[in-house]
């Protein structure tokens, strides 16, 4: 390589300190760029050369986003950070045409997102509820009263004692059968490679069989958890439960429904409760609204079904099934949610009502189409749910229970 | 085959050239994220729905650069010996019973002589990582997201370091690292460490005129006007509400089969009778057949006439 002019090296100081700070706005916009990324972006824009203004994007593109979803919010970024900056302008020197004003059109999504994260280094509000000071150490009685207490008539000190109890809930594990092989004593396959090296140990005058089992693994859950209006008493513990089982285990994807479907599976990884909660609420438009069941279940059966349903998973539908205008088209898209999971489990809270009869029309019209119909409500019954994901083939939730109740 | 390799291109337009070549019409997206994978020696991630071309991308790149193609397939439940290596048992036990016969005890000797490459059977992974003549080979990592979260892992070590370790023998090193091209169906979500290592492309579907110029490239026999007609009327269906909008290659199928129909223009009733080229789902059929074709082909003609 033959040494660079001083010119150009001040050129690429100049772009790498731009990388490294446009890295950082798409940091704070929610797209996970490490160090390595930008040493990489950094190598991409040497390699494909400095050329058009295209170039330039689609080379930053290729190592900094990841993901599908992150395309929007990369291309908002790089919009306004090198028109902003009018660094790109500099940098391509006179190889670009003037770029014509944009004229104001209406924000596309991810622009808000965008402009908060470059602009609001200033607006630093951190907002801390204040802490709530509750002896959550109860009683063996007091314990008792709070397993068969309705979420919706707690205190607030009580739904402090919940969230712990949710805490402390130990999801056990119910696992399924998967291709794979492992080691096993009583095993149905001849492991080869075992028995040659265990036979050689012996000189290869023994041969002393091995055997391979099938390796058995906890599956995927999926849960849609309403959070319309006539649930919001209990959306907020349920996302504590949700964030409990997340916690537990690898595989659990949340998705929250009221008008429209969220994904808010990331938002729950974060270990700390409130933070994983705060980040849901942040994530999330239409809280306590209105309920389209239908719609919401068209939505996560056309996008994500068949991102998240492999591998046997199980569905939880966290409703109380009141839907807004109920049609055919709720009995197809629940029809193709059940035939899509290997298990469609319903909880719904209105079934703390000894005499809850399944006569609303959502109601009736998803009831068929549901493996099980479990109450959860208190935490007793969320007790009572996790020892049925552990037991797979308890037959405790029949849902035509409840239709049985009615005719 | 006879192979006659020739160097990586050297610019962005090169790439783009490299593709058409092989009748791969690529827009300049997609040449730009190849040329860096192939400048910087980095696996080249493709996400997209059935059908854009993502495998093909793999194809071409074999073909053009005149390199070996090497496929490993996914599934759930892939594993090492499927996708590494194997030892050969029954020649080992042979080996084994050799060395009994003619009397020979050293336990050491013998399990170094058992355990060497001459009775290993190399799957996908490691032939790529073996030197070629041809230069190093092309290796399609296809449909990831059907494997399971362990195979996901264990490729770490091969994309990072273009290494594999094997007990017996060691650390297999790639003395050229192979061009490592996956796909994905995003039938789940690829864990982010694997897509670190990578660069990352989404794959969608081409605009209208793109999407007739690979028409007209790959289906030599069709008419102007069909082909036309057949990409606006596909291009209209994506817009529909649809549970699987029809890919590339549908397209293409349809095309061919509309040509082999000897079939001048594009009518109601033969797009009605063939649609199931197109469309795999029952519900997506029910919703578009009849009426609904109807509508699209006069829109598509009312459209390309106002573009005459």
């Amino acid at each position: 390589m033959e040494a660079p002019s001083k010119r150009a090296d001040a050129q690429t100081g100049r772009l790498a300190e731009n990388i490294v700070h446009f890295a950082r706005a798409l940091r704070a916009a929610g797209i996970p760029v490490g160090p390595g990324a930008v040493m990489d972006a950094l190598a991409a824009v040497e390699a494909a050369g400095v050329g058009t203004r295209e170039d330039f994007y689609w080379t930053l593109h290729a190592v900094l986003v990841k993901r599908h979803e992150h395309s929007l919010i990369f291309d908002q970024a790089f919009r306004i950070f090198f028109r902003r900056r009018g660094m790109l302008d500099k940098l391509l020197a006179a190889m670009l045409p003037q770029a014509p004003p944009r004229e104001h059109e209406k924000a596309p999504p991810g622009a808000q997102r965008i402009q908060e994260a470059l602009l609001s280094s200033l607006a630093e509000a951190e907002r801390k509820p204040p802490q709530l000071e509750v002896d959550a150490r109860l009683t063996v009685s007091d314990r008792e009263v709070l397993q068969k207490k309705d979420f919706a008539q707690m205190t607030a000190a009580e739904i402090a004692a919940a969230k712990d109890a949710i805490k402390r809930l130990v999801l056990s594990i119910d696992e399924v059968k998967t291709r794979r092989l492992a080691p096993h004593r009583h095993g149905h396959l001849v492991d080869i490679r075992r028995t040659l090296r265990a036979s050689l140990k012996a000189g290869g005058a023994v041969i002393d069989l091995k055997y391979l089992g099938p390796r058995t693994k906890s599956p995927p859950i999926v849960a849609l958890l309403d959070i319309s209006g006539s649930m919001s008493q209990y959306t907020r513990l349920f996302l504590h439960f949700l964030h409990a089982v997340t916690d537990a285990r690898k595989r659990v994807h949340t998705f929250l429904f009221g008008t429209r479907l969220t994904n808010v599976t990331r938002a729950l990884k974060a270990k700390d409760p409130d933070e994983a909660l705060a980040a849901v609420g942040a994530n999330v438009a239409d809280w306590s609204g209105g309920t389209r069941i239908a719609t919401s279940l068209r939505a996560f059966n056309k996008l994500w079904a068949r991102r998240v349903l492999t591998q046997g998973a199980i569905v939880l539908l966290i409703t109380d099934g009141l839907e807004r205008d109920p049609d055919d088209r709720l009995a197809f898209e629940i029809d193709r949610l059940h035939r899509s999971c290997r298990r469609l489990i319903w909880l719904n809270p209105l079934l703390r009502f000894s005499g809850f009869e399944a006569k609303a029309k959502g109601i009736r019209t998803m009831v068929p189409h549901v493996d099980e119909l479990r109450p959860i409500h208190n935490l007793e019954s969320m007790a009572e749910l996790v020892r049925a994901l552990s037991a797979p083939d308890g037959r405790s939730g029949d849902p035509k229970v409840w239709l049985d109740k009615v005719a | 085959m006879t192979l006659t390799p020739r160097s990586l291109p050297d610019s962005i337009d090169a790439t783009l050239d490299l593709l058409a070549r092989a009748d791969y019409l690529a827009d300049r997206s997609l040449a730009t994220v190849l040329f860096l994978a192939l400048k910087m020696g980095r696996p080249l991630f493709l996400e997209g729905e059935a059908g854009v071309g993502k495998t093909e991308v793999a194809k071409v790149l074999s073909s053009t650069l005149g390199r070996h193609l090497i496929r490993l397939q996914c599934y759930e439940g892939l594993d090492v010996s499927a996708a590494v290596y194997e030892w050969n048992y029954a020649a080992q036990m042979i080996a084994i019973r050799v060395a009994e016969a003619e009397g020979a005890h050293d336990r050491e000797r013998l399990e170094h002589d058992v355990f060497s490459e001459r009775f290993l059977i190399k799957r996908p992974l490691l032939q790529a990582l073996a030197p070629d003549p041809a230069g190093a080979p092309v290796l399609l990592i296809d449909e990831l997201d059907r494997a399971d979260e362990a195979f996901e892992a264990f490729l770490l070590e091969v994309l990072a370091d273009f290494q594999v370790t094997i007990p017996e023998l060691g650390t297999v090193k790639a003395v050229q690292p192979p061009i490592v091209v996956i796909t994905s169906n995003r039938t789940r979500e690829i864990h982010d460490a694997l897509k670190r290592r990578c660069l990352y492309h989404w794959l969608g579907y081409p605009m209208a005129e793109r999407e007739l110029k690979i028409v007209r490239a790959k289906v030599p026999g069709i008419g102007k006007a069909l082909s036309e007609q057949v990409v606006h009327f596909v291009q209209a269906l994506r817009k529909e509400d649809l549970f699987k909008a029809p890919g590339v290659a549908e397209t293409l199928d349809w095309a061919a089969a509309l040509a082999e129909l000897d079939v001048a223009a594009l009518d109601p009733s033969t797009a009605s009778d063939t649609l199931g080229v197109l469309l795999k789902y029952q519900d997506d059929i029910a919703r578009i057949e009849g009426g609904k074709v109807k509508e699209l082909i006069d829109e598509v003609r009312a459209e390309l006439r106002a573009a005459e």
